[in-house]
């Protein structure tokens, strides 16, 4: 409805969520489970991207690393740092999974920042299940290596008694709402930026409508899409950043549940 | 007009929900301005701080894409 | 209901309006998102990792080995700055005996050549005396006669006849005034 309102005004078109629409690549079918779409061929590519930095650019293995090496370790590096740091030494184990997530997180939104690319990061069934997996990960973990002691978790044994129990269920609320927020923090931050782009990239035509208040939006317009894109440039690693280092901070709570 | 009543409430709804937003932006500064004062106070440690910060960060402006999140389903999927 | 039917063709359109919520998506990207993940990471914890951590292990090790060969090498260094100077607080050492000898043998040499040319002027100098007192002593003599002769020549002159034994105690007397 605001797009007709806009349109039958003045001409510009607002289709900001069109952008995450999932399409299949080949043909006009429907979307079925194994339809190869837009979203398929980003991951694909960031699969392709994280092959070539992570495998082609280490088989040199030199002890001086060239450039392509450098970020490679770099990127290993940090990683591995975050979990021994965060989840402690014995959370080493699942360092191939953190940095699974990382990597594909990092380049599905790096990629997505291409001009025209798909970002598989701003769909929620993505991020759901990227948060589903750390959350039953870390559940099952949590079980398995202390038994029904994990759930002292929830009993805030510093706390005083009568309160206890009302800390438990809002420790219980606030456990399951992890992958909520997990999920939802991603594919928001990356869902927001873009759609603000893109709103800021309808305004920017206005000169073609009317000189005299284009020549006022026009610019402003355009700078603003610069300034959101480098803030965007943040936000993609940041918010890889933010999901494993929070992935690490509940591997810790399923290692470490002790309050 | 009932459905232009329900857009109009939807589209309100939209607009107070982004209020929300004006909160994280606070918390996030708080979390940030505190962190640097504490930072200029004691700088050595505040390296081994920075993932603290981060999640801090996360944490505030999750309760803000929150509000944007209602925003959006207010305006495209009610 | 004009709005209506331009909704109901938007919505044909474009889907619903948020194109995330459009759950008939859901399993496909949930399939391929799986598929990704699997990939990278068996690319990932069967290749990668372990050949960058095998890499920086190499690195590690590299660095440990230079960094003890450098320690090495210091020590080895050290060492040699200590023989070094050793070397020379043994030369300075040497040369100051050398010199303390030079200086001693030369003290000698002086000493007895100073011993020599103090013998050697002594027995100069006595020669020397002995010699003048001999020439005094002629001198004196001669100093007689000829006193002797000229006073009894002076006496001749004047007429007298002088007696030899008188003149010669004459010139004794004043020679000894």
């Amino acid at each position: 409805m605001a797009t007709e309102a806009n349109s039958d005004e003045g001409g510009l078109v607002f289709h900001p969520m069109d952008q995450f629409i999932i399409k299949p690549l080949f043909g006009d079918g429907p979307v079925g489970m194994f339809t190869i779409t837009n979203s398929t061929l980003w991951m694909a590519l960031s699969v392709i991207a994280i092959i070539a930095l992570m495998v082609l650019g280490t088989s040199g293995r030199s002890t001086i690393p060239g450039r392509i090496q450098s970020i490679g370790e770099l990127a290993y590096g940090f990683v591995y740092k975050m979990v021994e740091d965060v989840a402690g030494k014995d959370a080493v184990g699942f360092f191939p999974y953190v940095m699974t997530l990382f990597m594909f997180i990092v380049f599905a939104n790096f990629l997505g920042l291409l001009p025209a690319a798909f970002t598989p990061t701003s769909h929620i069934a993505v991020t759901a299940v990227l948060a589903l997996l750390v959350f039953v990960t870390v559940t099952v973990v949590g079980f398995v290596k202390h038994g029904l002691g994990f759930l002292g978790l929830f009993w805030v044994s510093s706390a005083p008694l009568p309160l206890r129990p009302v800390l438990a269920l809002i420790e219980i609320i606030s456990y399951f709402v992890r992958p909520v927020s997990h999920s939802i923090r991603l594919m928001g931050n990356m869902m927001a930026g873009h759609a603000v782009i893109k709103v800021f990239a309808a305004f920017a035509p206005m000169i073609l409508l009317s000189t005299g208040l284009g020549l006022l939006v026009t610019p402003l317009s355009v700078i603003a899409i610069a300034a959101i894109y480098g803030l965007e440039i943040l936000v993609a690693f940041i918010q890889a950043y933010v999901f494993t280092i929070l992935t690490c901070v509940y591997l810790k709570d399923a290692l470490h549940p002790a309050h | 007009m009932e459905g232009d009543i329900v857009q109009m409430g939807a589209y309100i709804g939209a607009g107070l929900a982004c209020m929300g937003m004006g909160g994280s932006a606070i918390g996030v500064g708080n979390v940030a301005g505190n962190f640097l004062s504490g930072a200029l106070r004691n700088p050595s440690a505040a390296a081994g701080q920075t993932a603290t910060l981060f999640i801090g960060i996360a944490f505030a402006e999750a309760l803000g894409i929150f509000s944007f999140l209602v925003a959006l389903l207010l305006m495209f999927a009610v | 209901m004009a709005s209506e039917t331009q909704n109901a063709a938007d919505a044909a359109a474009s889907a619903p309006g948020m194109p995330q919520l459009d759950f008939s998506t859901f399993g496909n990207q949930i399939f391929w998102l799986m598929v990704t993940l699997v990939v990278i990471y068996f690319v990932l914890s069967r290749i990668a990792l372990p050949r960058i951590a095998a890499v920086l292990a190499e690195r590690q090790g590299t660095i440990t080995n230079d960094l003890s060969a450098a320690e090495d090498l210091k020590v080895k260094a050290g060492e040699a700055e200590e023989a070094y100077n050793k070397a020379l607080a043994d030369a300075r050492a040497e040369a100051q005996t050398i010199i303390a000898e030079a200086k001693a043998e030369i003290q000698t040499d002086l000493d007895e050549a100073m011993a020599k040319a103090d013998a050697e002027i002594a027995a100069k100098l006595a020669e020397s005396e002995s010699k003048i007192a001999e020439i005094r002593e002629g001198a004196m003599e001669s100093v007689k006669d000829v006193a002797k002769d000229t006073a009894k020549e002076l006496v001749a002159a004047m007429g007298g006849k002088a007696d030899a034994r008188s003149v010669t105690a004459a010139v004794n007397a004043r020679m000894k005034g």
